[in-house]
């Protein structure tokens, strides 16, 4: 019997998980993928929101610069990617300047600090390359980039160290509330809780909706993206967006937490919860969006393209907490932008209601903090010689593009909740995702990836189940 | 530690230029090699037809290989594997990285840039469509076949015609799998004609010019492609479109020198062919530091690389010497009418050896039509070409003692003419 199940191992999930570790609890998080931050949490902006987007009042709001807070130390705690770098947003008409305006207001009204309204002077003296028709800019000072995958494996890791358990390849399939006790069951397992986590991301209407009357509907809205080499994430220092519009806050331009320029989203609304394919339509549309605001994007440099879908419930509010008529299940759906930026805000809240009603006491063995990959690349000559001297497996370079070694990509899948595939150790390493997009190191990764668990080098995957990467030897179909 | 020469990369570029080094007399050379074997990309090509040019006979890239290395061997040129190069200062102080010596340092009197390249991605193609295993760049799978002896798919489709892309057709048809088509974007092929004949032709292989896959499928693992035919403008043509079942999509879509570690030593880049710019000795932009090989333009036999490299070699001992510095002015090479760029760019008649090859490659198909180079605006030669294509490489030779003939030579030009 647990205490709670979490249903989803994004980043709301196990921010819910670690904030629940700092009780004495029994808490499982049940993931149908094979690894942590395989849904929306793996494919978006990445980028910590100031604030000064949501409604003044709504939970959304006060989430989002709570958390944005939180990850200022959180990043220090839980050796994550976060750089502070400031966001613009970039007035085009000078008719539009009341929008701006009411961005700010809206900014002081929920609590942002560090905002300014600076004008085209200024702002092309922060940014060279902006457009030339740019009149004036939003600047917030607290808004960063954080690496996604970062942010959600040392939630997800240090969670795990303070006792949560975690089953991956489990797909939950059905809810009950039997004799006062939830029974879930999985395509594997049954399980007993008290308490039910619903954050499942873009699924999170469906279980929603198998146990409460009043219906919920979250809709797949699509963004798609162009990543630029890292030769270009100087073009922009700032994370450069345009004034939002009814779907969302339109195409930006941003140097992500390791240098690479980023270039996106999309916004289209669709059907298929699993449709993370990108378009023809989508990619032409960045590339023509992301040049009003910014000039001449240098899109020579490409070096891949993802999308990701953002749970839009049609409420466009985050819906947290205990589900109208149940006893005990909780909803963390609805999660769309900012949902990043305010995964460590919503776990506290969340995990402090469900402790509230249930009573947990205080974990006092709880250890908040984490370390993780050690990087050759921030060590200076003496502190990587010292390393090399136990650990010579931080000398041999596999990844040529990043510059990542045998030591980081061996730790990657030997440290709690390790990767099992080479999507895992891409992105827990960024082994594979450089320029080349793994040509050169994959097969080595593989290699590394088969003798470290174990298994032949045949049964390796890209990302789990079904995604083999080899087929047979040479010559098995003659 | 310091050297006379360092070379980076230990493939058939660095080889060919540490033994040319060491014959010209210089003693104190070292090759980095980030893998844990000398020959490069050779390695993994072990079909035949190397080597035609140098040795007059046919060797796999491995024998090829083989014979630079046991030079190397019997000439002592020191070398070490396994050993990246992390960055080169302007000083020519090398960093480097392996697991015997951690993180070291060494200054060199003059570096050679061999690096090599690497394949176009997927992304950088802007293929949209899912990402599952099975997509792979030809030469990771011909890295699978071959070295490690993997197969990478059962039914399998080819994006680009490239060299690596066609003999991997042959490869993996060779192994087992079906090859359904080689789509090219192009009107023509990317790849040498022989690879063409002996590679698709031979096996029956469909090579579909002027098309592209618009779509990839599959979640997990690919399940199939879609390719369309494109317009004049490379946009994918609606009603054309032609849908495989297949587990593998392979792309062979254009090779790009591995330039970053030149860039972030301040070597000036050609925005052509991304490879250094560099003089008639193969000098880059920094004194001293030479390029050679695929580093410096894509080749597409392994023996020109070997002759410009051996200059490479050769100019960086005569840096050494104090010879070659500053005489007189260089000399600019233009390129027209579809010429897209040559190496060098530039010539320095006081530096020039009798004879100069100038290498470069042609942006389309050209049947015959006239190859001419002009001195000032005398045109100097004239020569009919019965076909020039982009996937082979052209030269041009310039004589010295023809330049030097010329009063007040001002600029070098190479084009295409109709007559
Ligand atoms: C295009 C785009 C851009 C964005 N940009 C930003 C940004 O810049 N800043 C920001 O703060 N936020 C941004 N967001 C929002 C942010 O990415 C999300 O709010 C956040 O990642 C949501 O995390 P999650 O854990 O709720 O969902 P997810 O990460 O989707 O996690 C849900 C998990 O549940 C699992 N699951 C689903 N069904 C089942 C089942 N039946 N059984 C078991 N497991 C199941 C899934 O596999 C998945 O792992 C963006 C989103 C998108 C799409
Ligand atoms: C698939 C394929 C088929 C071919 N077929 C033919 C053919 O049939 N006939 C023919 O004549 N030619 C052929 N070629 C062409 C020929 O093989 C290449 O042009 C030649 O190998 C290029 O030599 P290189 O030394 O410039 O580059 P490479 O062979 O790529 O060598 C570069 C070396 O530098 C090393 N290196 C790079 N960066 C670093 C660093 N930072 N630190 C240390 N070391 C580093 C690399 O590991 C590599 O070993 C083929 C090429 C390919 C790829």
């Amino acid at each position: 019997m647990y205490d709670v199940i979490i249903i989803g191992a994004g980043v709301s999930g196990c921010a819910v998980a670690r904030e629940l570790a700092r009780y004495k609890t029994r808490v499982l998080v049940l993931e149908k993928e094979e690894d942590v931050c395989c849904g929306t949490s793996k494919a978006n902006s990445g980028i910590v929101h100031a604030g000064y987007d949501a409604k003044p009042g709504t939970l959304m709001a006060k989430l989002n610069v709570e958390g944005n807070a939180m990850i200022h130390k959180l990043c220090r705690e839980l050796d994550f990617d976060f750089a502070p770098i400031g966001s613009l947003v970039v007035c085009l008409k000078e008719e539009d300047r009341p929008r701006l305006q009411e961005l700010y207001d809206r900014g002081i009204k929920n609590g942002v600090p560090g905002l300014k309204i600076i004008e085209r002077d200024r702002l092309l003296q922060l940014e060279p390359n902006i457009a030339d028709n740019a009149v004036c800019a939003l600047f917030a000072e607290t808004a960063g980039v954080v690496c996604p995958f970062g942010l959600n494996i040392a939630l997800a890791e240090n969670a795990f160290t303070n006792g949560v358990e975690f089953e991956f390849n489990s797909e939950v399939r059905d809810i009950a509330f039997v004799d006062g006790k939830w029974q879930v069951t999985t395509d594997k397992e049954k399980y007993e809780t008290k308490a039910v986590v619903n954050a499942a991301g873009v699924y999170a209407d469906k279980f929603h909706n198998m146990v409460c009357d009043s219906i919920i509907n979250i809709t797949p809205r699509k963004g798609e993206y162009m990543l630029l080499d890292r030769t270009c994430g100087g073009y922009v220092r700032h994370t450069v967006f345009q004034l939002p519009d009814e779907m969302g806050k339109g195409v930006l331009v941003s140097p992500t937490a390791h240098g690479n320029l980023l270039v996106g989203p999309t916004a289209e609304d669709i059907e298929d919860k699993e449709g993370v394919n990108t378009t023809p339509f989508g990619l032409d549309k960045i590339a023509s969006f992301s040049m009003k605001a910014v000039k001449n994007v240098p899109f020579r440099s490409v070096i891949t393209s993802f999308a990701g879908l953002r749970a839009h419930e049609d409420g466009g509010e985050f819906i947290i907490g205990e589900a109208p008529g149940t006893d005990g299940f909780f909803d963390c759906a609805g999660i769309e932008s900012p949902g990043l930026t305010s995964a460590p805000a919503i776990g506290r809240y969340l995990a402090e209601m469900i402790r509230d009603k249930y009573h947990f006491a205080v974990n006092q063995e709880f250890n908040g903090k984490r370390k993780g990959i050690i990087r050759p690349k921030n060590l200076s000559e003496s502190e990587l010689n010292m390393l090399l001297k136990d650990r010579p497996d931080y000398g041999e370079v596999i990844c040529r593009c990043e510059s990542i070694t045998k030591g980081e990509i061996v730790d990657s899948i030997i440290r709690p909740l390790g990767a099992k595939s080479l999507d895992g150790v891409k992105r827990r390493t960024r082994a594979g995702m450089g320029r080349c997009q793994s040509g050169f190191c994959s097969p080595k990764t593989m290699e590394i990836i088969s003798e470290m668990l174990g298994i032949p080098l045949s049964e390796v995957t890209k990302s789990g189940k079904g995604s083999k990467i080899i087929v047979g030897s040479n010559k098995d179909e003659i | 530690m310091d050297y006379d020469i360092v070379i980076i990369g230990g493939g058939p570029a660095g080889l060919a230029a540490a033994v040319s080094a060491r014959k010209a007399g210089v003693e104190k050379i070292l090759i980095l090699e980030r893998d844990n074997k000398l020959g490069g990309i050779l390695n993994q090509c072990i079909h035949n037809g190397f080597g035609l040019h140098t040795f007059d006979e046919e060797l796999t890239g491995p024998e090829y290989a083989q014979r630079f290395i046991d030079q190397v061997k019997e000439l002592g040129i020191e070398y070490k594997l396994n050993t990246m190069v992390m960055e080169i200062s302007k000083n020519k102080v090398v960093t480097a990285l392996n697991r015997a010596h951690g993180l070291f340092s060494i200054k060199a009197g003059a570096v050679i840039l061999a690096m090599g390249c690497r394949e176009r991605s997927r992304g950088a193609l802007n293929i949209p469509g899912y990402r599952p295993a099975g997509i792979f760049s030809a030469g990771t799978a011909q890295r699978l076949v071959n070295i490690e002896g993997y197969m990478p798919g059962k039914r399998v489709v080819i994006l680009g015609s490239g060299d690596i892309g066609l003999i991997m057709a042959r490869r993996m048809t060779l192994e087992g799998a079906k090859v359904l088509a080689v789509a090219e974007l192009m009107p023509y092929s990317g790849g040498l004609k022989r690879n063409i004949v002996q590679c698709l032709d031979d096996f029956g292989i469909p090579l579909k010019l002027s098309h592209t896959v618009i779509d990839i499928e599959g979640k997990d693992r690919v399940t199939g492609v879609t390719i369309a035919e494109v317009d004049e403008n490379r946009k994918p043509i609606p009603g054309t479109e032609e849908h495989f079942d297949c587990d593998t999509l392979l792309l062979s879509c254009g090779l790009i020198p591995e330039n970053e570690l030149s860039s972030s030593m301040g070597v000036e880049l050609h925005k052509v062919t991304n490879g250094p710019v560099v003089n008639e000795s193969l000098e880059t932009n920094i004194p001293g530091v030479f390029a050679c090989g695929n580093v410096l333009h894509v080749h597409d036999l392994v023996d020109f690389v070997s002759e410009e490299a051996a200059i490479a070699g050769k100019n960086a001992v005569r840096y050494l010497a104090g010879e070659g510095s500053c005489m007189g002015k260089d000399i600019k090479i233009a390129t027209e009418g579809g010429v897209r760029y040559s190496v060098p760019t530039t010539i320095n008649p006081g530096r020039m050896t009798n004879e100069l090859t100038v290498r470069f490659r042609v942006g389309d198909v050209y049947k015959d039509k006239y190859l001419s180079v002009y001195f000032n605006n005398e045109r100097i030669s004239h020569k009919k070409k019965r076909i020039m294509t982009p996937g082979e490489m052209e030269s041009v030779t310039l004589k010295r003692d023809e330049l030097e003939k010329v009063n007040n030579l001002t600029g070098i030009t190479i084009k295409i003419e109709e007559e």
